[in-house]
């Protein structure tokens, strides 16, 4: 169904993609994958038209596509929904999936009860749950990547890109999502999957891709392949080493959270983090695992409960007050939360821990760029990266000026949300390594994940959030992937006495 | 030898300059600046005449006063359109103070407190009230405009019988350079110095750049805009006083359009008004800049409709550059 021919792109600086040929399958779900800058985006912008390629060509269904345009390939049945997903917040359902092409009345006005017709239609021939006057913002983002699907659709979608789709979803979204994908790929819809769960890739697709450093490795029938093998070929490593091994000296408790509870979020959390310590909060998203290491920085206030530390308790207004009581925070969305986009390395590390840069009310930015300097040797952030504007950075070394910025301020206690999203492997191994090695320095952590491997991989004992309540703290070593899903989603009720 | 040593020393301090200014992003219109300044003395040798250049600097530093608030401003992601009533208010209620004896000194400090209680109110309604800046501030220019109007009933209040003299202030000179150009300095030398040097400073680009992240890295969002917003009032306050001095007469009307005019020469000078980039080096290119062109139009006598017409397409071209240059790199 679609052919792309040597395809060559090349950036300043930067050969994105090099000789690239794949081929996909009427109905296949075909996953691309590699790793952050392996090329996989930047093929897909070709194929959406977003680019042009540099040489190459383009073919679906037997036809070179010439000067491609996104219209053109919206036209040919191209559709790409993005992780960040292109929707008007403020709009109804109908009115996103028949943006741009609202059916009209005779005076030329816009026709909602045809456009509120044909969105049933559409989410009847598709079966998706959805109501075509609700606003998209109310919508979880299950729904509304079921929004996109049903826009692409609208539009004669031959074939559907999705470009790690699951990032965002928890784990009880995710069959939801794949249900619809296969049932469209039997009415001969076809898939390109990315995704930098691998696991998925096993469940989902048939054939796949892999890409690396803008090169193809090779296309082949998923059914040959094991996890294993796909990340040696991805990155040329062995996935049994990618978490460092756990030797902690784990030492007293230094924070205990009693009662924890925010009205209808958080249902009075109780548990303890020892010194060296990884602790992790399962559960699906939603469920309370963000707001709380967000009530225990003081972001968000909370209605009852108490925050001990050294046996102390603490109220924290704001996260200055957590930041003097030595916690850090690195935030679930790292650019928007975690990071000065338009700022320097330097910048981005002080800027939370000033004052230890300030004589006589003025920074002293030699000692400043010093410290950033240290932080980029000790994290092995790209080398002489203190002058660089962070927003120019990749996923895992922007992740490293956040931690940077978070042991600038000394923090004994680290909270972590997400700490290796969107981030590839091999700079995912890296975090780990890091966090591993501030164990070792004494400092604790608390470590929010979707990824349970990452949990079972990293952490000492793991709690379960469900529905704002603690279901569970295990044992890593006693934990699965399995009890942890149970936990997550086992009835609130039942486990509180359990 | 020891001279090509100094030669390749003064080389490298020349390339450091030169990097520092590619640097802080000012290359452009730097460039921009020297390539007009020498056409306007080939074409008009009065233009680089001393009193002409006096002159021109005079103009830059009442307007630039306001400019360099307004940067602290716009570097936060807000924005300050009240600064004009601000001076319209300042202006009549200093020179009604002379007409009624009080203190000269005690009335120009009553006159600096006023504008940064128009300011404090602004930050109140955007900060605690959570109101948008560009809202709030058309709701404190329309409103303080009126009462400077008001308050003067509507016409110029002149001090002339009172025996005030504060023309030093306005229209003074030391060593042949106007008072008002070693006030507009000493603001510029002193906000460049708080903005990169110190943690309010830091705080201003961090909320620009992403206010969530500033909260999240323990900064006082709240406190920082409020301060930014006072600062911006006062600075408005300042330049009024300047400009009464120099009139020797307090208008209702005095600054209109003047917030127009600072967000010109900010933006000009390359600050963003998304927040987070730029800073007030840029803004005395922009205001010189602005002011620059401005003069030599003058001089060569081009209508003063024409000029306005020449000044908004400066303020889109800028910009526009400004994006193209981002775009490319």
């Amino acid at each position: 169904m679609l052919k792309m021919n040597h395809i060559s792109k090349e950036f300043p600086g930067v050969k994105a993609l090099d000789d690239v040929s794949i081929s996909v399958e009427k109905g296949e779900i075909h996953a691309l994958i590699g790793e952050n800058g392996a090329g996989k985006s930047t093929l897909i912008k070709i194929l959406s038209g977003a680019y042009t390629a540099d040489s190459g060509e383009v073919i679906i269904d037997g036809e070179i596509i010439k000067n491609p345009s996104p219209a053109l390939m919206i036209e040919k049945g191209i559709a790409v929904i993005y992780q960040e997903l292109m929707l008007l917040e403020h709009r109804t359902v109908a009115e996103n999936i028949f943006i741009g092409r609202y059916p009209k009345t005779k005076f030329g006005f816009v026709d909602y009860k045809k456009m509120r017709e044909d969105t049933l239609k559409i989410t009847k021939e598709l079966s998706l749950d959805l109501d075509p006057d609700a606003i998209v913002s109310d919508l979880s983002v299950a729904k509304r990547q079921m929004v996109e699907i049903a826009k692409a659709m609208s539009r004669n979608a031959k074939l559907i890109v999705l470009d790690e789709p699951t990032a965002v979803l928890g784990e009880s979204e995710l069959e939801g999502l794949f249900k619809i994908v296969r049932e469209l790929s039997q009415k001969g819809i076809t898939f390109i999957y990315i995704s930098h769960r691998l696991k998925e890739i096993f469940e989902l697709c048939t054939t796949l891709t892999i890409l690396k450093d803008g090169k193809l490795v090779e296309t082949g029938k998923v059914c040959d392949y094991s996890i294993d093998m796909l990340v040696t070929k991805m990155v040329g490593r062995d996935m049994s080493d990618i978490y460092p091994p756990k030797q902690r000296n784990i030492g007293e408790e230094i924070l205990r959270v009693e009662n924890l509870t925010r009205k209808g979020i958080l249902h009075g959390i109780s548990f303890s983090l020892r010194k060296g310590e990884i602790l992790g909060i399962s559960g699906l998203a939603g469920s309370g695992r963000t707001e709380i290491l967000r009530a225990i920085m003081g972001v968000d206030p909370i209605d009852s409960g108490y925050i001990r530390i050294n046996g102390k308790i603490c109220e924290f207004k704001n996260p200055r007050d957590a930041i003097n009581a030595k916690l850090g925070l690195v935030p679930e969305e790292r650019k928007t939360q975690g990071l000065l986009l338009k700022q320097d390395v330097t910048y981005n590390t002080s800027i939370a821990s000033l004052k230890k840069f300030v004589s006589k009310g003025f920074i002293n930015t030699k000692k400043e760029r010093k410290a950033a300097k240290d932080f980029v040797e000790k994290l092995r952030t790209k080398p002489g990266a203190i002058n660089i504007i962070t927003q120019n950075m990749s996923g895992g070394n922007q992740q490293k000026v956040v931690l940077s910025k978070c042991l600038s301020c000394e923090c004994q206690i680290l909270l972590v949300d997400e700490p290796t999203r969107g981030i590839d492997v091999g700079a995912k191994q890296e975090i780990y390594n890091i966090l591993n090695e501030l164990t070792k320095d004494g400092i604790s952590i608390i470590m929010v994940s979707s990824e349970l491997p990452e949990l079972l991989g990293m952490c000492d004992r793991i709690m379960v959030m469900n529905e704002g309540h603690m279901t569970a703290i295990v044992d890593a070593k006693d934990a699965d992937e399995e009890l942890l899903m149970y936990y997550a989603t086992c009835d609130v009720s039942a486990s509180a006495s359990a | 030898m020891e001279n090509a040593q100094a030669v390749s020393a003064k080389y490298s301090k020349l390339k450091g300059l030169k990097e520092s200014f590619a640097k802080l992003k000012y290359y452009g219109i730097l460039w921009v600046l020297l390539v007009i300044v020498l056409i306007a003395s080939i074409i008009q040798p009065e233009f680089i005449k001393f009193s002409n250049i006096v002159n021109i600097i005079r103009q830059i530093a009442i307007n630039g006063i306001i400019a360099v608030g307004m940067t602290f401003v716009l570097l936060t992601g807000g924005i300050d359109l009240s600064v004009g009533a601000t001076v319209g208010v300042v202006a009549v209620s200093v020179a009604m103070m002379f007409q009624r004896g009080v203190n000269p000194v005690l009335a120009m400090i009553i006159g600096l407190l006023i504008g940064a209680v128009i300011g404090f109110i602004n930050g109140l309604g955007i900060t605690k009230g959570k109101i948008v800046p560009f809202i709030m501030t058309l709701g404190t220019l329309t409103a303080f405009r009126g009462l400077a109007l008001y308050i003067a009933n509507g016409s110029p209040q002149s001090w002339r019988n009172s025996g005030v003299n504060i023309k030093f202030l306005g229209q003074g000179d030391i060593l042949a350079i106007p008072v008002p150009v070693y006030i507009f300095l000493g603001v510029l030398i002193m906000a460049h110095i708080i903005l990169k040097f110190t943690t309010f400073g830091r705080s201003v680009y961090a909320i620009g750049d992403s206010r969530e992240a500033a909260r999240l890295s323990g900064i006082n969002v709240i406190k920082t805009e409020w301060m930014v917003y006072t600062l911006s009032g006062f600075l408005a306050a300042l330049s009024s006083l300047i400009l009464i001095s120099r009139l020797s007469v307090g208008e209702p009307t005095a600054g209109e359009g003047a917030e127009l005019d600072a967000i010109a020469m900010s933006v000009i000078g390359g600050t963003s008004v998304s927040g987070g980039v730029g800073g007030v080096i840029g803004t005395l290119l922009g205001a010189t800049l602005l002011s620059v062109i401005a003069n030599l139009l003058n001089i060569i006598g081009i209508s003063p409709f024409i000029q306005r017409i020449v000044k908004g397409a400066i303020i889109i071209l800028a910009v526009l550059l400004d994006t193209k240059q981002k775009k490319s790199k």
